[in-house]
């Protein structure tokens, strides 16, 4: 017997002077294979075309869609119906700024992430169209591009106490992109130079240990493991640093 | 009305947009990169496999070379293609991919030694060269003679995207994210920029350049069943198109992708077929060989496609509530290589299909995937009819696929042609001005504004958008599918035509305040509709088959006939689109020949034509 499933979605729109925050109910039959997906363009095809929401490549690989379902952040494209109960709500990300009813603004908070981490290959040298790439290991590519799957969705900055409570905290997905440049030999950027970043309370030593990041990552990014792994070097380094003055 | 100004505007940016953004900004320029979403959403992220290129250093690659990457791609393209464009492409290639590697990407590189590999089923032992250690590696792909795609993992686009947005992040370029263009701004002879739509806001913004580059992807969801993101719905050609001077090349050539899922139709990526995966049919037995002996499972595309329709048409599919499919088997690739090399598909697997690749069978069928149609430029990049309009990557008709692209030349193109096109408008910015006129600014401007209180007021008539969006999918599901005849395709346009005249009276049933996105479907939907009737009109009107353009009227490739590239032009207020034609390579480096795969009969062009045109390089 097919189920009747009930959203609660929390609707605003802050372009409409009279629009005042609320959740609104809706109705829907629920299909065999439903994702959140198939069920949110049904309710703006159906019942209300000005629903607002992002989806993307709707196929778990873009991180358009992260919204809060049932108090949990998750990618709604890769979220079944059959494994939700008949009541379903639905809101926008916390931390990011809000823009109408599901959609918040992941793109500026991401952007600004890449000033702050510098998320890019720091290197003196300069590419000779004429040489051999330069060499290196399967296993390292392999470890950096385990880093990199990082997609962006800000699950795991939704789901931070620390982020929730200070917007100056740089959050798992900033403390990853570092560690992916740390595990890349192309990046010169001396232990010193990352710990400048991130050695601090907006940084590695801001987050209180609830790691909800990765029990919320669509991507199961071992964001634990890096935290550790950045605490430990980032340790050293102050050893060192304070060593130096004495 | 705020008015934003640089050298480059660049819409999309996804690799190819971001690579010229890279190239221009390298060299000194200003530009602007404006998308509908963050850059690293774009749809080059979705790109699976990986990247063509002739680097030739892992065991299977041994003895490629840019010459045999040029001829595959030209077979590949069924000689539809530009060889001139294809030539560049091939000689540029492996050079962008150290570059790519110099960036930051970690292509996955060669391990010495023994190892084994499976194809149509079976185990097979290659052994690495030590002295190729660290170099970067590559895989098989389909309608190729040696392993050429340089991947990472099976996440390859999303690798690249990565690093080419850190690129620009680097060279503090100016991305713009949740910015939709919705009207170029031109007087028929130069094009100045574009009127954009605000997807936070809803309010329109005039950006006024010298150039202006449309690198916004396929048009793949014009079709009910596609594996494109939502994002990819032609915004970028219907800019082009209606402008009435900006002709789409060769709207027939659409490409259906062998192994989308059943049901949701995303994609898994041909690396599963270049590792050593198989498709079975309802008997769970291998078929493709029967119908391809030499290529089975990595005939290009098109072939595999036509073939895997062929067998569900002989009653080998296997039945669903979702309609009939056929099976992807990669169990025999085992643990080690899914979770490495097949880690997205893998994923795909788990949450869309419930389904575990290395004990169960992946449900697949073809799917729209690609567009080999796109705005028409030049070999520069830049568009005919419109001086300072440049496009590149899917959005484009560069034209290096013709009408069959192989897997792994696209993701390479992006960047391969971006890098290329971007070095062309740096040098047409160094000597060109136009005469920045904010009258037509304005009025661009005024006249969108008022589309969109029409619609709100509904001025044109209560036509729901999204109704009319599904009977255009339907029509085009029906008549430009894998098989396509006379008698369908007339069907098509006619139920076009009247799809087209209910898309002009659309009305919002919203209230179309803010960044509504009931008036960004309605913006573009006359625009879908169009794109639409050209891919209906060009397939009638092309009576042969080549690459993905299959008649089974006109079984025969006709190189007598149809050794041509379709353009398609929208005229202002015409209802139907003026097709035109042109020479579909102005020389043959590899005059027209037999593909090696696909079978098929071929009609031969007239032998003194091709010897006038033919080269030796």
């Amino acid at each position: 017997m097919a189920r009747t499933l009930r959203f609660d979605i929390f609707r605003y729109n802050p372009q409409d002077a009279g629009s005042v925050p609320h959740m609104q109910r809706f109705n829907l039959d629920e299909n065999p294979n439903m994702t959140l997906f198939i069920a949110l363009n049904r309710l703006r095809e159906e019942q209300d075309p000005g629903l607002k929401f992002d989806f993307c490549c709707r196929a778990g690989i873009c991180g358009a869609c992260a919204i809060v379902i049932n108090g949990r952040p998750g990618l709604a494209c890769q979220t079944k119906t059959k494994d939700l109960p008949d009541d379903i709500t639905l809101m926008p990300l916390p931390v990011f700024k809000m823009l109408g009813d599901l959609t918040v603004d992941t793109g500026v908070w991401f952007r600004e992430m890449y000033q702050k981490t510098e998320s890019w290959v720091h290197t003196k040298k300069v590419f000779d169209p004429n040489a051999e790439e330069e060499r290196m290991d399967n296993a390292v590519a392999e470890q950096i591009y385990e880093l990199e799957r990082c997609i962006e969705c800000g699950c795991c900055v939704a789901a931070c106490g620390t982020a929730r409570l200070r917007s100056d905290f740089m959050g798992a997905a900033a403390l990853n992109r570092i560690a992916r440049f740390v595990v890349d030999p192309r990046d010169q950027r001396s232990d010193k130079e990352y710990f400048d970043v991130i050695g601090n309370d907006y940084g590695i030593f801001g987050c209180m240990g609830l790691l909800a990041c990765e029990d919320v990552c669509p991507k199961g990014l071992p964001l634990q493991n890096q935290l550790g792994f950045l605490r430990r070097k980032m340790g050293i380094t102050a050893l060192k640093q304070i060593f130096k003055r004495g | 009305m705020q008015i934003f100004y640089s050298d480059l505007l660049v819409v999309g940016a996804g690799l190819s947009g971001e690579r010229i953004a890279v190239e221009s900004a390298d060299a000194g320029f200003d530009v602007i990169v404006l998308s509908i979403v963050p850059a690293r959403r774009s749809h080059s992220s979705a790109a699976q496999g990986g990247m063509q290129a002739a680097l030739g250093n892992c065991a299977m690659g041994k003895g490629d070379s840019v010459d045999v990457h040029f001829a595959d791609t030209v077979k590949g393209s069924d000689w539809g293609c530009d060889q001139e464009v294809a030539r560049l492409f091939a000689d540029a290639a492996p050079i962008e991919m150290r570059r790519l590697a110099h960036w930051g990407v970690p292509w996955n590189r060669v391990v010495p030694g023994k190892s084994f590999y499976f194809k149509g089923g079976e185990k097979f032992e290659k052994y690495e060269e030590p002295d190729k250690e660290g170099l970067i590696t590559a895989r098989s792909f389909g309608g190729t003679a040696k392993w050429r795609t340089c991947y990472t993992s099976d996440g390859t686009g999303h690798a690249v995207m990565c690093t080419m947005d850190n690129r620009c992040a680097q060279l503090g370029i100016d991305v713009r994210d949740r910015k939709e263009a919705i009207a170029l701004i031109h007087d028929g002879e130069n094009c100045c920029g574009a009127v954009v739509r605000c997807l936070r806001t809803g309010e329109l913004e005039a950006y006024l350049s010298r150039a202006t580059a449309i690198c916004t992807g396929g048009f793949g969801r014009i079709y009910k069943a596609t594996t494109n993101a939502v994002i990819c719905d032609g915004g970028g050609h219907i800019l082009a198109m209606d402008t009435g001077v900006v002709p789409v090349g060769n709207p027939e050539a659409i490409q259906f992708h062998p192994t989308g899922i059943v049901p949701t139709d995303i994609l898994v990526t041909e690396g599963c077929r270049g590792d050593g995966g198989t498709l079975l049919d309802v008997n769970e037995e291998r078929f493709m060989q029967i119908y391809e002996p030499e290529k089975a499972e990595l005939a290009s595309r098109d072939v595999v496609s036509r073939r895997m329709t062929e067998h569900m048409r002989a009653g080998k599919g296997v039945k669903s509530p979702y309609g009939e499919h056929l099976w992807l088997d990669i169990r025999h690739l085992g643990d080690k290589h899914i979770s490495t090399k097949l880690r997205e598909v893998d994923e795909i697997c788990h949450h869309f299909l419930g389904v575990d690749p290395r004990t169960q069978l992946i449900p697949v069928r073809p799917t729209q995937h690609y567009t080999m149609a796109g705005i028409r430029t030049n070999k520069d990049g830049a568009a005919y009819g419109l001086t300072g309009l440049f496009s590149a990557g899917e959005a484009a008709c560069w034209d290096m696929h013709g009408f069959n692209r192989l897997g792994g030349n696209s993701l390479a193109e992006t960047v391969v042609a971006g890098g290329i096109i971007g070095r062309k408008i740096a040098e047409f910015l160094q000597g060109h001005d136009v005469k920045i006129d904010s009258r037509l600014a304005r009025e661009a401007v005024l006249a969108q504004k008022d589309r969109i209180a029409a619609l709100i007021e509904r001025r044109n008539g209560r036509e729901n958008v999204y109704e009319v969006r599904n009977a255009m999918q339907e029509a085009l599901m029906d008549g430009c599918f894998v098989f396509r005849n006379g008698k369908d395709l007339e069907k098509c346009v006619e139920t076009l035509k009247e799809v087209y005249e209910r898309a002009g009276k659309v009305g919002l049933r919203s209230d179309g305040k803010g960044a509504n996105y009931e008036v960004s479907s309605a913006l573009k939907i006359k625009g879908q509709v169009k794109l639409a009737l050209c891919i209906a009109t060009a397939a009638l009107a092309r009576t042969e088959s080549r690459g993905s353009h299959t008649r089974e009227d006109y079984p025969e490739r006709n190189d007598r006939e149809w050794l041509t590239r379709t353009l398609a032009y929208w005229p202002e207020g015409a209802d139907m689109p003026d097709l035109k034609y042109e020479d579909a390579s102005p020389v043959f480096e590899l005059p027209p020949g037999e593909r090696g795969y696909g079978g098929g009969k071929i009609i031969t062009a007239d032998a003194a034509f091709i010897e006038e045109r033919t080269i030796k390089r």
